[in-house]
């Protein structure tokens, strides 16, 4: 039987991590992501899970631990965010190449500087290409199901990948929302038992992890690992579709808001699609065919599906809560873009940059986008197609 | 599991490469020729050695091996040429050659 509560995301993450009662949790506090581990720590102390709780001294500790926890053979995760992410930079490749199946609970930060602890995407967006399976998400319902699928996917035969779960920091990882929890047997069921094929703790075979590949190797060591990550997708829908049937909540790579008819379409991911969702259904009151495209899953990035999905519409906006500093665009724009030129997309797109460290979006800032879609059609002119919302100019 | 360990060979196709490139064998490294790395060898010169064994305790490689209480031919294959043998070696029985 579901339960209702009322819990921050961070406490929602928590929360699963007790439930999925891990080996080993390795960590070390930063703002916003702090909470997890020390609600964790007091399950731990309490009794209430088995796992080993390590406070180290760094995240480049906290990382390389749950790696070395990984590669004997423990379930291992860490949490973290903004500076600590950037810390574990070298660990994260080593996590990846070495094809161990740790998560990380990410609380999204904005990146120094000029030093700031609020919500934007740039820690993550910089992992990108780290070789990470990254999810993200809306709300704190969405963190804890993400969090409860997470070793899923990541240990999966086909997959045996890092899964970096993602939500923005404050903005759900200290608001308190109601939300609909698992019972503790559910989730214990659902991510059962990890039986690591080979592990360094198996006294019958004798295991060397991260051996150094030469030239004649290297390359084919990185395809193997491009391939467990197109491998993913089809995982991550599976494990999707069997946690909508224990928990009636459906999820895919990406959510379509009202985006079947829709004239002029916003692709954004975490929660200021919320505040879209709103701007929304005001503006299809007015009879205004608009929609969303929220994106999940950004690792592997779902190309075809995106474009196949935006087919339709007229004009779009990808919206980045974080910069590339390329002169160009954004990561999601990037990407979006990219897949809509591949997909032979005819739709004006303009990339805009958001709620960097911190800054509000509101319903009306949403509406304003889609009333510059709407002009862009019916004008033809796309204007600036790199461009920041929420600024102050000089009048 | 020697059979992963075939796997590792440089006509091996990605696919059939080890997961991470992990190698499921022990001691695979004396497998590896890493005496190739330096060209300065340690040569001993037999007639100045009495066998004290003391370069076998501290070469970090393991590359001077020993019978009883014998010391035996260096395995340059895998000496790596550090000099710290001949440094220790009370008699000066042992030169760094290829300086």
């Amino acid at each position: 039987m579901a339960k209702r509560d009322r819990l921050s995301g961070n406490e929602a993450v928590a929360y699963a991590l007790r439930q999925i009662n891990p080996d080993v949790f390795p960590a070390f506090p930063i703002t916003p992501s702090t909470e997890i581990p020390q609600y964790f720590a007091s399950f731990a102390a309490n009794g209430q899970v088995d796992t080993e709780f390590i406070p180290v001294e760094s995240e480049h500790s906290s990382m390389s631990a749950a790696i070395g926890a990984s590669a004997a053979g423990a379930r291992a995760l860490t949490a973290t965010s903004s500076c600590g992410l950037a810390l574990m930079w070298e660990e994260l490749y080593v996590a990846a190449s070495n094809r161990l199946p740790v998560a990380l609970a990410l609380v999204n930060r904005a990146l120094s500087g000029p030093i700031n602890i609020n919500c934007d995407h740039s820690d993550s967006m910089g992992a990108r290409d780290s070789g990470w399976i990254q999810i993200y998400a809306e709300n704190n319902q969405e963190a804890y199901d993400n969090m409860v699928q997470a070793f899923r996917i990541a240990e999966h035969k086909d997959v045996r990948l890092p899964v970096m779960i993602c939500q923005d920091g404050f903005i759900t990882s200290h608001a308190v929302e109601n939300i609909t929890l698992l019972e503790d047997e559910e989730v214990k069921g659902f991510v059962g038992e990890y039986e690591p094929e080979h592990y360094l703790l198996n006294p019958e075979c004798p295991t060397a992890v991260g051996p150094y590949s030469v030239t004649d190797y290297y390359m084919e060591a990185k395809r193997a690992q491009a391939e467990a990550m197109k491998n993913s997708k089809q995982v991550i829908l599976d494990i999707a579709k069997e946690f909508g049937e224990m928990s009636g909540r459906n999820y895919g790579l990406f959510e379509e808001y009202r985006l079947d008819d829709a004239d002029y379409a916003v692709v954004m991911i975490g929660s200021a699609a919320g505040t879209t969702k709103d701007a929304i259904d005001a503006l299809r009151e007015q009879g205004k065919k608009v929609g969303l495209l929220k994106v999940r899953v950004f690792r592997p990035f779902p190309a075809e599906e995106i474009a196949a999905a935006l087919s339709n519409v007229k004009a779009v906006a990808i919206m980045d809560r974080a910069d590339s500093f390329s002169d160009h665009g954004g990561p999601l724009g990037a990407e979006v873009m990219a897949a809509l030129f591949r997909a032979r997309s005819q739709a004006y797109a303009i990339n805009i940059v958001y709620g960097l460290g911190g800054r509000d979006v509101r319903v009306e800032d949403m509406e304003q986008v889609y009333e510059e879609l709407e002009r862009i059609d019916k004008t033809g002119e796309t204007g600036d197609t790199y461009r920041y919302m929420g600024v102050r100019e000089q009048a | 599991m020697a059979a992963d360990l075939e796997k590792l060979h440089l006509r091996a196709p990605w696919q059939d490469l080890t997961t991470g490139m992990m190698i499921h064998e022990g001691g695979t490294s004396a497998e590896f020729n890493t005496g190739e790395w330096t060209a300065v060898k340690p040569h001993v010169k037999e007639e100045e050695c009495r066998q004290c064994l003391l370069c076998v305790q501290v070469c970090p490689d393991s590359a001077i091996p020993y019978n009883g209480n014998e010391r035996v031919a260096v395995d340059t294959k895998h000496c790596k040429g550090c000099g710290i043998c001949a440094h220790v070696c009370p008699f000066g029985a042992i030169e760094m050659e290829g300086f």
